[in-house]
């Protein structure tokens, strides 16, 4: 049982549709997925079908309208059985975010509903080579001229790159004026001078395409600018505060999935004449897992209760503390859990090893552990601040 | 299109334990769900009103809670539901509810497929689709595992058979049953289920159907069961464990021993 974090009937209905979802659709060709690292279309057309891929956008543009929290349900439940292929979903929403946030009437009525009906997926170009963690590092440039901006520059790792037809791209309008220098457009797949570089090969999360944007000579319409010229790093990091929680999701739906193998293993397991699960070593580690999984899930819920709720005009500390936390215990509890099923659980023929590979991108992307301590710490000293004046 | 799914609410369970003292199912405990055949019979009267436009009307006769059945089939696709239920129709059998069923498809009128499933989980008769088709007095193809509308006339579907398939042509309206190849039925969408928390449930009962009330229930009834028994499960037999190529060897000296082969 888990515990009851009160749900309303509607928020349940998400957990229960994507659960039949992962359970009937995603189990049986997870497998596959992974091992030849090729895009899951049938099951995005699942998501779209069962109306899983609007669930975080208002219904006003076809959505369920559930905000954050139905975002991280839904990953969630569907990570516990797969980690990688939820984020065709998941990391459509990153890519829809700056829309959401900051995108005018006429650009959401023209983007939203196609994302929520999930006939189209969207992706978020922020990354570049020499520009991670430090985002005003970026080397890309968009040059008015005329009604257009034109973009020249290279994105790399980007999640459903290639795959997604809608992209929200960060590019330098004003290179002299550094993080006030950015802004953010909607470019769409097809655009003649928009191309795709190579897709990477990575340790976990191969059902997720991750390729290289490339842009050359690449002519956008202002009317595809979000938001302010110039506002662009601002709307990166109020993305980032929104979708923080789903990457936490993710983290936490894959240490659940990988309790759940460890449990069910320890049980039937049988060594020295008795199941493994009697000894108290292997109990004392799924004690440590079981309550590190169920803190993370309070942790995570509250934070996106706080920022559905729009009390607080920013939530960067709690969405970096979601995703901080849960994205550690996802690689410690996936570690411990291959380390309860031994030999079996480095197989292949045991979920367990997939699991720990899925884990390991959570504490890494959409800032690395190092990155969100910087925030936390950052609000943290920022209120203390304010307080003491 | 109009089109009519009839499906029943079943015991979820195939392993149905029998009451020793009254003969009857034991029921207590076991969750009800849609039977499993009915489940492709909705999906594909969904998949046809997607194509072609219309409407899915999903009826089944059962006491009060069968109602559940019903929404679940609304969050599956269908747009009306019917309950046809009245204490006078306890007791059943496969006659009686064909003609009730029958009946009530009379009052909801006009239609041009109706889909049932090829059996249902519990009874296992497979003769309610049938015996609907004959009395409404229409054609009827059973096993049905693909269905391709042809033109506004005729309509062709491939009926499963153990070395093959039969090609049919029919004219409408007409009735199909329907089996698990015909289709992979979706998870119910988000909006369905919140479309059938929403839905109102059409109930009609024994006045609302025009029923004779000598051809429903138990009166209508030719079959009586004189005893429903569990038969003993087979005790003793041999069993061979051990290294699949020792087994083999052991059970081909067992049987040529026994003058098997």
């Amino acid at each position: 049982m888990v515990m009851n974090y009160m749900l309303s009937e509607e928020e349940q209905m998400m957990v229960e549709t994507a659960r039949n979802i992962a359970v009937e659709k995603i189990k049986p060709v997870r497998e596959h997925y992974d091992e030849k690292e090729e895009f899951p279309w049938e099951i995005v057309k699942e998501f779209a079908q069962a109306d899983l891929c609007g669930v975080y956008i208002p219904e006003e543009y076809g959505g369920f309208g559930k905000g954050i929290m139905g975002l991280v349900l839904v990953v969630e439940e569907l990570c516990k059985v797969d980690g990688a292929i939820a984020l065709s979903l998941a990391a459509t929403a990153l890519g829809t975010l700056p829309i959401l946030l900051v995108g005018n009437e006429e650009q959401k009525k023209r983007y939203l509903p196609d994302i929520a009906s999930g006939k189209k997926l969207a992706a978020f170009g922020l990354t570049e080579a020499s520009a991670g963690s430090d985002a005003t590092g970026m080397a890309t440039t968009a040059v008015k001229d005329g009604d257009y901006y034109v973009l020249n520059g290279t994105k790399c790792f980007i999640t459903n790159g290639g795959d997604a037809e809608t992209y929200t791209i960060f590019a330098k309008t004003n290179p002299s004026k550094g993080a006030r220098g950015i802004s953010c457009f909607i470019v769409d797949k097809g655009t003649p001078g928009f191309e795709f570089g190579k897709k990477e090969k990575k340790m976990g999360i191969r059902a997720s395409s991750t390729r290289e944007l490339i842009f050359k000579d690449c002519k956008v319409h202002k009317d595809n600018l979000l938001g302010k010229e110039g506002h662009g790093l601002m709307i990166a990091q109020a993305t980032l505060d929104n979708s923080r929680p789903g990457v936490a999701a993710q983290a936490l739906g894959i240490a659940a999935g990988a309790l759940d193998e460890a449990v069910d293993y320890a049980r039937k397991r049988v060594q020295f004449g008795q199941p493994i699960a009697s000894f108290q070593g292997i109990q004392h580690m799924l004690a440590d897992m079981a309550t590190e999984v169920e803190a993370a899930r309070a942790l995570l819920y509250a934070s996106a209760r706080m920022i559905d709720s729009g009390t607080s005009k920013r939530t960067s500390k709690e969405s970096a503390m979601a995703k901080l936390f849960c994205s550690e215990v996802a690689m410690k509890v996936t570690t411990n859990a291959v380390q309860i099923l031994g030999g079996y659980g480095y197989s292949r023929e045991y979920p367990v090893e997939k699991m720990m590979r899925d884990a390991k991108i959570t504490t890494l992307y959409e800032g690395t552990s190092q990155i969100q301590k910087n925030e936390i710490a950052l609000n943290l000293i920022k209120e203390s601040a304010a307080k003491a004046k | 299109m109009k089109i009519i799914v009839c499906i029943k609410q079943v015991p979820n369970t195939t392993d149905v334990q029998i009451d020793a003292n009254t003969g009857r199912l034991k029921r207590e405990g076991v969750e009800s769900i849609i039977n499993p055949y009915d489940e492709y019979a909705i999906e594909e009267g969904v998949r046809l009103k997607e194509k072609f436009g219309g409407k899915v009307t999903v009826i089944t006769m059962g006491p009060q809670q069968a109602e559940s059945s019903l929404r679940e089939a609304i969050a599956r696709g269908a747009d009306e539901a019917v309950l046809v239920s009245d204490k006078a129709f306890g007791g059943s059998d496969t006659l009686a509810t064909s003609y009730t069923l029958s009946s009530a498809i009379k009052i909801i009128g006009e239609y041009d497929i109706i889909l049932c499933g090829k059996q249902a989980s519990d009874g296992d008769t497979a003769q309610v689709g049938p015996a609907i088709a004959e009395m409404l007095n229409i054609p009827h193809v059973s096993c049905v595992k693909k269905i391709e509308v042809v033109d506004d006339n005729s309509i062709k579907v491939e009926r499963m058979m153990e070395d093959g398939y039969d090609l049919i042509e029919s004219s409408f309206p007409v009735l199909f049953t329907v089996v698990k190849e015909i289709n992979n039925p979706r998870i119910p969408s988000l909006k369905g289920k919140m479309a059938a928390k929403k839905a109102v449930i059409k109930t009609f009962n024994v006045d609302s159907i025009g029923a004779d009330t000598k051809r429903i229930g138990l009166s209508g009834s030719p079959t009586q069961v004189v005893k429903i028994f569990n038969p003993p499960q087979r005790t003793g037999g041999e069993k061979f464990v051990g290294e699949a190529k020792d087994v083999a060897a052991n059970l081909v000296k067992r049987l040529s021993d026994l003058g098997i082969i």
